[in-house]
């Protein structure tokens, strides 16, 4: 069983890997540049900034577009627990890409830092300068950061499950390259015995 | 199980079909795996050897006393609040709104470069002024000066040796000698320091010091030529020498008192100078000084008015990170410098998540 539509739009494709590509290089950056006090630091501080305040932006535009063109259906045959996992992932992922770039503003503002985006470029506090609020944010921001990798790979397994093992046309769907007119029969359907025999 | 695509009577899948399952769920648990060591490896989780700023952190904070909810180096202060007034000509040298004539608002803090937040003020060599200014344009430069004509190390290795060297020694309370003098042997790069240290006349004041930003930086000017500096506040009142001995008999924190008694009757004033390398001076080197003839410039006063306890005073709560700096000011090649930022963060992030963890010490307060 295949997804029958044509797959997410030209918009929500291209921001989903923009976007992939942005958050991944945050996470590595982040726990990068925590963890050196080599020059690269200063390097990789200057770009996590704005880097995760673009994604703030990006998100917006991209629950716009989502709200705008809802996402194909997953395949019939695919387990209900399954789909809801898919559901909510992607609910959470979502999430966090909002909140991550929010927590890191507002943890800068609760530490009375300067958030410079670049030279002069700089954004007003959205928190009071107060010290046990930025440790509260600060301790969100690092454990939502490992949160979100984490579902990440569990993102990441769940798409190659579908390109490699179901073949089911998920991931087609949102797919970096145009989705082809007919989706080709899976070859070696596996795990989806439960739903076809109830068929 | 049988499955359910395959006709009746074929109940097992030919093997080549079984292989490239496997296969296929091979690359996947590959690309998993190596997204999820590569993620590790980022974080240095797979290198115990990598200098990290909390393993910096660490060595800093077992110097003696408990330095919680204070800063993990120069951890006993006092904060003040004043101004800095720009007289106009650091705008030969720089683009930063700071140093176009008029005053800016300071939050600052003075400090004895110790771990320890309730050392005795006689035993420490080092003192510190910090200074954050804040410009009209929503800028700040962020400054730590420390009283040493040259720090001691050129790199966080050694500087991280040296945190090492100075850790308290359970068994008798002290670090141990031989530590140290390990320490200086492997360091040669620390003599001109310790020749410092040594022989300069010891004071009862932060008012006499001169505090030096130690590293140098970059400042650029209108052309987009960049300049590479270092800085200076020169104390405006004279120095009294004393010695430790004497100093002791003072008390524990005679520096606190006597900064508040001189406030008291007016004022303090520091001239920031600013020192131009010449070409071939060491700009990535704080351990050597540059030579005294370098082309100075004197861009401006800063006007220390009111000291305040660090107990919920207005420097308590900010990072004096060298690296917040305006345009018009980058950061030099130094890796002291480059390191301090991750280590200050470091430091931060502990003592903001401690705050009301212990009380703070008043400045009169006797152990
Ligand atoms: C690099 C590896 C990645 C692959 C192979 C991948 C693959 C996919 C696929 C196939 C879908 C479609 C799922 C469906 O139709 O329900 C999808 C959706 C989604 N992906 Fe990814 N993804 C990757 C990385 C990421 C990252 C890093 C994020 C963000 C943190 C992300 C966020 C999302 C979200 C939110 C959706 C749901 C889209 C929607 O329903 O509006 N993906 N991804
Ligand atoms: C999608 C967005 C973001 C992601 C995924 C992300 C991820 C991370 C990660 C993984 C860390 C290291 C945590 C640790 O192990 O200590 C980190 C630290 C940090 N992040 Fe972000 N971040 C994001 C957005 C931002 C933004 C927008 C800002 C600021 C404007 C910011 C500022 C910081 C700072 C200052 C630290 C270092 C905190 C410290 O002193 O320890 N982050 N971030
Ligand atoms: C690798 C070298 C260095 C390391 C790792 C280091 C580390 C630290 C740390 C962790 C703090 C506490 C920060 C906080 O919690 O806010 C601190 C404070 C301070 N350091 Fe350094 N430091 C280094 C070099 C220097 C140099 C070269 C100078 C002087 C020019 C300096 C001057 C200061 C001053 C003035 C403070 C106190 C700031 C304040 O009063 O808040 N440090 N240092």
């Amino acid at each position: 069983m295949s997804r029958s539509t044509e797959g997410f739009g030209a918009l929500a494709r291209v921001l989903h890997w923009l976007m992939a590509a942005m958050v991944l290089a945050m996470l590595f950056i982040g726990v990068g540049m925590v963890t050196t006090v080599s020059g690269r630091y200063e390097w990789l501080v200057g770009i996590h900034k704005p880097l995760g305040i673009a994604i703030l932006l990006l998100v917006l535009l991209r629950l716009g577009n989502r709200l705008r063109q809802p996402a194909p259906a997953l395949p019939a045959d695919m387990p209900g627990w399954q789909k809801l996992a898919a559901k909510g992932s992607h609910i959470l992922l979502y999430v966090l890409m909002a909140v991550m770039p929010l927590l890191g503003w507002a943890m800068l503002s609760a530490g009375g830092y300067p958030i410079v985006l670049y030279g002069p470029i700089h954004l007003p506090p959205i928190a009071p300068h107060d010290a046990p609020l930025y440790a509260l944010l600060h301790g969100a921001h690092v454990v939502l950061a490992y949160l979100l990798f984490a579902t990440f790979l569990a993102h990441l397994g769940a798409a190659l499950v579908h390109a490699l093992i179901r073949r089911d046309g998920v991931f087609a769907s949102m797919a970096p390259w145009p989705q082809r007119q007919v989706v080709p029969a899976p070859i070696t359907p596996v795990g989806t015995s439960r739903q076809a025999r109830a068929r | 199980m049988p499955d359910p695509y395959q006709p009746p009577g074929t109940p097992r899948r030919p093997l080549r079909q079984t292989l490239g399952l496997l296969a296929r769920f091979g690359v996947i648990s590959v690309v998993l795996a190596g997204t999820a060591g590569g993620f590790a490896y980022a974080g240095g989780w797979l290198s115990p050897d990598r200098l990290t700023p909390a393993r910096i952190v660490d060595a800093l904070s077992q110097r003696g006393g408990d330095p919680t909810g204070y800063r993990r180096n120069h951890a006993k202060g006092i904060c003040f609040t004043g101004a800095f007034e720009a007289n106009g000509q650091g705008a030969h040298l720089s683009t930063a709104r700071v140093f176009v004539a008029g005053p800016y608002p300071v939050i600052g803090r003075f400090a004895t470069a110790t771990g320890d937040p309730r050392s005795p003020d006689a035993v420490n060599r080092v003192r510190s002024l910090a200074i954050r200014i804040a410009t009209p344009d929503g800028q700040e430069w962020r400054s730590g000066m420390n009283s040493s004509p040259v720090f001691a190390v050129a790199t966080p290795q050694a500087f991280y040796e040296q945190a090492v060297a100075t850790r308290i020694d359970p068994a008798t309370g002290r670090p141990d000698p031989a530590a140290l003098q390990r320490f200086a042997a492997a360091h040669p790069e620390t003599a001109a320091f310790a020749q410092w240290a040594r022989s300069a006349p010891w004071t009862a004041s932060f008012a006499d010091q001169t505090y030096n930003s130690l590293n140098a930086f970059r400042f650029v000017d209108l052309q987009g030529v960049r300049h590479a500096v270092r800085w200076s506040l020169l104390p405006t009142v004279p120095a009294t020498p004393s010695t430790p001995e004497e100093l002791a008999r003072l008390g524990p924190d005679f520096l606190a008192q006597d900064l508040e008694r001189r406030l008291a009757e007016g004022p303090l004033s520091w001239r920031l100078v600013v020192t131009l390398a010449a070409a071939g001076d060491p700009v990535d080197d704080p351990t050597r000084a540059w030579p005294a003839d370098r082309q100075q410039i004197e861009v401006g006063t800063l006007v220390v008015q009111q000291a305040e306890s660090e107990d919920g005073g207005p420097c308590r709560d900010l990072n004096f990170d060298p690296l917040v700096l305006p345009t018009g000011i980058e950061p030099s090649a130094d890796p002291i410098l480059l390191a301090r930022s991750a280590a200050y963060a470091n430091s931060f992030d502990r003592r903001a998540a401690e705050v009301g963890a212990t009380p703070m010490p008043h400045a009169g307060d006797q152990p």
